[in-house]
């Protein structure tokens, strides 16, 4: 049977204006929390009335790293850990945009920490969104940088000996102004979170823990994606503003969760032009303002000229 | 192609007293270049740095990135922002690029790349020049691809070059290489820049069309020319992957796809090779043998040449302006009418094998390689011609 003759099914689905449809089915397995994950995307978009052809989607490669495949927006498929610094370049090159990278933990924080922490580290206006599924998928269930100490991954048969990174103290620490952990159970506070991501000016960071049903909870014989689910709901504990150097995640240990980091700081591009325009002065004409900022700042300088006309 | 004049606020006009590198800035921000992501190596760290000396009068950005990798794959968003992108590197950045130069090649995406030899592999010799690239230029990344490569002789060719690379990406939307060296790189000589509206850059082929109606790709048009592009936040919501993909830029994991697609990014440049091959070609008319080089090399081939001539030895004298495509006419004709061509390269013999492939066994082909690190001397060249003849 052809599935693609029949994804008409989906037009009157309420995810329809932001997903390409004629792209579905997607690839994920039954039970994988990455759907989750873009269903909250698309709320939380919904809801911070941005007008979605100024939000574009960078991705890197791997599970999770389809998801700019299947989303309606202005969307790049890039190379495995690269997400970020094209990210970067586009929101450099036009800075009206608002520009969300979607990745998995393989993906950002193995072979693409190092963009990472220097996207942090200049707080580079972005918002990055990463599905932590302590696993690499797409290649079936390698050991990742966030594999929990002895869990066991294909290459890792007889259990994880290294240390995992802990993300949100990761993201802290390189200096993330917004920093946000829930689980793909927390569905409505991912929603929420990357909302206020999306408003937020900065590099914000969400991480979402969610099941690799096929590959992690198989191979460590945890169950499948429900059985992900009710660990999160027993395990998971909301703690809000707590210091970052407290939430490492054993092997399914406690996990917190809740907005950990949020404070303002310029960003990269404000820092290029207020530090052009001291040093500089007035000669200097500031880089990427966004076409509404001109807009306005075109028609406050028409009303004062004509103020000035009037006055003579 | 539209073309336009050059924007006045990027060029610098008049006579400079000015190295290779910096002349490759220059170039840029004359070409409309106003996004710059680069990484520090020598010797080509200069260009990156007259950029962002000059960034904020010409109202472009620079941004120095983590590394190489960072740096194209900036370019890539840069693009597709709008803007028009440069890079420059040495060697070991050049390897380090080599993945997301495949992603530019498969999103066509336009961008150019200046490569300031250096001597290898691995570290090698860091401020020593070199022409050791030119074949990683056309197979470094993964997969088959087509590139343009360009390598100018001399800091007014790399002002001159660094346009023509941002017009050539534009049209073939294509990354564009600018394979110079340390030599060219750090010689100073006199560069004129001439006034904006005597420069010709071609614009972006932006998309005219409907919302809705976009698509990224164009396969298969007349002479595989590519399809018009749009940026980010036009409205047009366009999807780009590194995966084999169809016209809307969706993936298709399938052979028959994997032809169009392929084919299209190889064709485009292979059926343009007319239009897109530049040289210079010197006494060949009774010329017996034909030195053929290209960059800081054909300098010195230049005094070998006539030396040859003074002795009597009925020599032409071939420069590359274009190493990829490979100029595949022009030296298949030279090689039916000589006796032999010498090549040489600083370098272990790379575009020689070009010149064999082509000779098909015509004539001789001599090269006259070397290790790095240092110009031939005129007289290296001069007995090979010399012992090609005989």
């Amino acid at each position: 049977m052809n599935v693609n003759a029949n994804a008409n099914f989906a037009q009157d689905n309420p995810m329809s204006q932001f997903l390409r449809m004629e792209r579905m089915p997607h690839i994920w397995c039954p039970g994988c929390g990455i759907g989750i994950v873009v269903t909250a995307f698309a709320e939380a978009i919904k809801k911070s009335g941005l007008d979605l052809d100024k939000v574009a989607i960078v991705s890197g490669i791997g599970c999770t790293g389809r998801t700019a495949g299947y989303v309606k927006l202005d969307s790049f498929h890039s190379t495995h850990g690269r997400a970020i610094p094209l990210a970067t370049g586009l929101k450099l090159a036009n800075p009206e945009m608002k520009v969300v990278v979607f990745s998995g933990d393989g993906d950002l924080t193995g072979i693409g920490g190092n963009h990472f922490i220097h996207a942090a580290r200049r707080n580079m206006d972005l918002t990055v969104v990463c599905v932590n599924n302590f696993t690499y998928g797409m290649t079936g269930g390698q050991v990742t940088p966030t594999t929990p100490h002895t869990a066991n991954a294909s290459t890792t048969p007889f259990g994880n000996y290294e240390y995992p990174f802990s993300l949100p103290f990761l993201a802290d620490a390189c200096g993330a102004t917004y920093v946000a952990r829930w689980t793909s159970l927390h569905a409505r506070q991912i929603s929420a979170s990357i909302k206020e991501a999306l408003n937020h000016r900065g590099f914000s960071f969400i991480e979402v823990i969610a099941p690799c049903t096929t590959l992690y909870q198989r191979r460590n014989r945890l169950g499948d994606g429900l059985d992900a689910l009710e660990y999160y709901q027993n395990d998971a504990e909301i703690v809000h503003d707590i210091d970052t150097r407290l939430v490492d995640i054993d092997y399914q240990g406690k996990i917190k969760v809740g907005k950990f980091v949020h404070k303002e700081k310029p960003t990269y591009l404000d820092n290029v032009n207020q530090h052009y325009a001291n040093v500089l002065g007035d000669e200097y004409q500031l880089y990427g303002k966004t076409t509404p900022e001109r807009e306005a700042e075109a028609k406050a300088k028409a009303e004062a000229e004509a103020a000035a006309k009037g006055a003579v | 192609m539209r073309k336009v004049k050059a924007d006045p606020k990027g060029v610098l006009e008049g006579p400079h007293f000015m190295d290779g590198d910096h002349a490759l800035a220059e170039g840029a921000l004359a070409a409309g270049c106003r996004f710059f992501a680069g990484y520090p190596i020598t010797p080509s760290t200069e260009t990156a740095e007259r950029f962002a000396e000059r960034c904020p009068e010409a109202g472009g950005l620079f941004i120095q990135m983590e590394d190489e990798i960072a740096s194209i794959a900036a370019l890539i968003g840069g693009a597709w922002g709008g803007q028009k992108v440069m890079t420059v590197t040495s060697g070991p950045g050049f390897s380090l690029m080599m993945e997301n130069l495949g992603l530019a090649c498969m999103t066509e995406t336009p961008m150019v790349i200046a490569n300031v030899q250096r001597g290898g592999p691995s570290t090698g010799l860091p401020t020593l020049t070199a022409q050791q690239e030119m074949m990683q230029a056309r197979w470094g990344s993964h997969g088959d691809y087509r590139v343009i490569a360009l390598v100018p002789d001399s800091p007014q060719e790399c002002f001159d070059l660094a346009i023509e690379a941002f017009n050539l990406s534009e049209t073939y939307r294509v990354p564009v290489l600018i394979m110079t060296d340390e030599t060219v790189g750090h010689m100073h000589e006199k560069v004129v820049i001439p006034p904006a509206d005597k420069i010709e850059v071609v614009e972006r082929n932006w998309y005219t069309g409907p919302k809705g109606e976009y698509k990224p790709y164009k396969f298969g048009d007349k002479n595989y020319m590519p399809g018009p592009m749009v940026k980010v936040g036009d409205g047009h919501r366009f999807h780009i992957t590194g995966l084999v993909h169809d016209e809307r830029g969706y993936p298709q994991a399938t052979v028959e796809a994997g032809k169009i697609n392929i084919t299209h990014i190889i064709e485009k440049i292979d059926s343009n090779r007319d239009k897109i091959v530049r040289f210079e070609a010197d006494q060949l008319d009774d010329a017996e043998v034909v030195v053929v080089s290209y960059g800081i090399t054909s300098r010195i081939a230049i005094k070998a040449v006539m030396d040859a001539r003074k002795q009597g030895i009925k020599t032409g004298n071939f420069r590359m302006i274009t190493a990829w495509p490979f100029p595949e006419k022009q030296i298949r004709e030279i090689a039916s009418k000589v006796k032999a061509i010498v090549v040489p390269e600083i370098n272990y013999g790379q575009m020689v094998m070009e010149v064999e492939r082509l000779a098909a066994g015509k004539c001789k082909v001599v090269s006259v390689n070397s290790t790095g690190g240092a110009v031939h001397d005129p007289k290296e060249i001069l007995a090979a011609i010399k012992e090609a003849r005989s």
